[in-house]
């Protein structure tokens, strides 16, 4: 799993990368109420809006971390955001990237670099 | 001696009242109410009216067979469902009203006798301009109350609020940017602490945005804003003071970048009353700028409005300002209301007729009661009030920035709380156990657990104390042993807290039907 300043999460299975918010970012957004999740198909460069996140707090956009196609959405999300809180970095999934160029996620963070990163916050 | 001989206890009775409730719901004479639809009358009528004298309809068979659905109740009971809705909110004819950003300040009465002279009152939009003469001056002479406070020389009055306003500018600011062949500029850039409006007005519009990086002191990163400038930014749209109480220092700087890119200046007004008569925006470089009527010059809104955000532009922009134009001649005032002739560049219109003329009345009779000196003091108390907030806080609470004072709202930062698992959520509701509204929490967006409190300058120095020491008190209760009193708060307001995130996952958009007559079919399923 690689992860992004911005609190994305991303992890490859096969050529398609599955990408999310991290727990940490999940607590900050407290209680999610709305997911807005992308069109299966839409075209996204690295750090082009993805998904829109919506909490109690704010509203959120979520941005692509690598570049790709849309081949799938998290459906489930419309009828139960509160997943993005109980299980950020799995279930509550936001969408699959088919990716434009792997070599991208090298640019990311490892986890253990990523909690350094948080420390810094 | 004449003498009463039917005696009364006149002391009261000690008695436990801790967990006392009365029989029928009521809590004194602050009556339980529930919606107006679901006060019911369905097949009754408030009014008397005559039946229509030709009935016969041309609908045929499209005349309605249900119930339209509408409440029937009386003027009593109507007006009494509003006075008991009434008593369970809060105002600030109450007690002060903290919301950062709002300036929730006195609205005078005498803005509210001159509104209701029957010259101004019982205008139509529709009548001839040549009977609407008075009225049509003192928009003339708002407008110069406005073009000399802000050193501009045209403004558009129609805007009904200060987003309404911004959506003017930016739209005076794309027919510039297309009269001059620059249409393809698709960017407006935002600063990170920007109202959520500003992005919000231009997506609406059409552009693209992008925002500008904050210092560590709180404003606008030169730097950063020196290299998102280019050929495709056609705005900038900035607020100073900004939303963190901090003026811009250096805001002239900001008008030469954006300039010598080809981009227009757009200031966001909204806290212009930290400034009023102390800086003129024309003199910064500003080429557009909303007023909101109902923050600086006390009119009233939060539920009281209507709002109104008229726009000053600059000689760049003058050209494209909206119609109605507002102009004088020999036969006095008159209205250009075509984007012809001497409006011919104007980019269309902002609403229907000429504006809020409410809010116009009550405005300059702000304006004429305080004179440009009064005015200046406006700004002068605004910053005071805040400042004097802020060194009383801070002995307990964390300022966002804490070097130098702030201008018209103090900003803080939950790092004070850290650890007592209390959050800025949590105090804003025991404010309202204490009898204050709350300040406006978690914006600006750049500051953890922002707690954004504007006093505005119509306070008493009497007024911040009290409001000072209930804060002081629940931070002392914060950080001892008495964090239930926040984290379960509020516990004397009409309602508890309520679950925002049930209501937002799962709204519940349907009402229990009327207790009599037959009730129409509730409006939507969950």
């Amino acid at each position: 799993m690689r992860f992004t300043k911005d609190h994305e999460w991303i992890e490859l299975e096969g050529d398609v990368a599955v990408i999310g918010v991290t727990a940490y970012a999940a607590e900050q957004l407290g209680d999610v109420v709305f997911v807005e999740t992308p069109e299966v198909g839409k075209q996204v460069k690295a750090g082009d809006n993805l998904a829109v996140v919506e909490s109690v707090k704010a509203a959120s956009d979520v941005y692509a971390p690598v570049s790709g196609e849309v081949v799938e959405a998290n459906e489930a999300l419309a009828d139960a955001p509160e997943t993005v809180n109980a299980a950020p970095e799995a279930a509550g999934w936001f969408a699959k990237l088919k990716l434009a160029n792997p070599a991208e996620l090298d640019q990311l963070m490892d986890r253990p670099a990523y909690e350094a990163y948080l420390q810094t916050l | 001696m004449a003498m009463q001989n039917i005696g009364r206890p006149t002391q009261p009775r000690a008695a436990d009242l801790e967990n006392h409730a009365s029989l029928t719901g009521g809590r004194g004479l602050l009556q339980d109410e529930p919606l107006i639809f679901e006060l019911g009358g369905w097949d009754k009528t408030g009014v008397d009216l005559e039946p229509a004298e030709h009935d016969a309809s041309d609908l045929g068979d499209l005349v309605r067979a249900e119930p339209i659905g509408l409440p029937g109740l009386s003027e009593p009971e109507t007006l009494r469902h509003y006075v008991r809705l009434s008593q369970k909110n809060h105002a600030i004819d109450l007690a002060l009203y903290p919301l950062g950003s709002c300036t929730m300040k006195h609205n005078p009465r005498l803005n509210e006798k001159a509104a209701r002279l029957a010259g101004f009152a019982d205008l139509h939009p529709l009548q001839p301009v040549s009977t609407a003469q008075g009225a049509l001056a003192l928009m003339d002479r708002l407008a110069h109350w406005l073009k000399t406070l802000t050193g501009m020389p045209a403004v558009a009055l129609t805007p009904k609020a200060g987003a309404h306003g911004e959506l003017c500018g930016l739209l005076a600011i794309k027919a510039a940017h297309d009269d001059a062949g620059q249409g393809h500029r698709r960017t407006v850039l935002t600063p990170t602490s920007a109202h959520g409006t500003n992005p919000a007005t231009a997506a609406f519009v059409g552009y693209q945005v992008a925002e500008i990086a904050q210092t560590a002191d709180g404003r606008i990163d030169l730097a950063d804003l020196a290299a998102k400038l280019g050929p495709e930014v056609a705005a900038i749209m900035v607020t100073n003071p900004n939303t963190c109480g901090l003026f811009e220092r250096d805001i002239v700087e900001i008008a030469r970048l954006t300039h010598a890119a080809g981009a227009y200046f757009y200031a966001d007004g909204a806290n212009f009353n930290a400034v009023v008569g102390r800086v003129k925006p024309g003199d910064l470089g500003v080429d557009a700028m909303h007023i909101n009527l109902h923050k600086t010059f006390s009119t009233p809104h939060g539920g009281g409005g209507p709002g109104a955000g008229p726009v000053v532009l600059s000689e760049a922009l003058a050209p494209f300002a909206p119609v109605p134009w507002l102009v004088s001649g020999p036969q006095g005032f008159g209205l250009i209301e075509e984007p012809a002739g001497e409006a011919a560049q104007a980019f269309g219109r902002m609403c229907a007729f000429q504006g809020q003329m409410g809010m116009f009345v009550r405005a300059y009779a702000y304006m004429r009661s305080h004179g440009a000196d009064g005015l200046r003091q406006v700004a002068e108390d605004a910053v005071l009030n805040a400042n004097y907030v802020k060194a009383r806080l801070q002995t307990a609470m964390t300022p966002a920035f804490p070097d130098g004072p702030c201008m018209h709202e103090a900003l803080f930062d939950d790092s004070w709380l850290e650890g007592t698992g209390v959050t800025t959520l949590d105090l804003a509701k025991a404010l309202i156990d204490e009898g204050f509204h709350p300040m406006t929490m978690y914006f600006p967006l750049v500051v953890h657990g922002a707690m954004l409190i504007e006093p505005t300058e119509t306070e008493p120095k009497r007024e911040l104390d009290r409001f000072c020491e209930a804060m002081l008190a629940l931070a002392k209760a914060a950080k001892g042993n008495d964090r239930e009193r926040l984290k379960g708060a509020p516990y004397l307001a009409p309602m508890r807290r309520l679950d925002e995130t049930l209501a937002a996952r799962k709204p519940r958009l349907t009402w229990r039907p009327g207790t009599t007559g037959v009730a129409p079919a509730p409006l939507a399923a969950e």
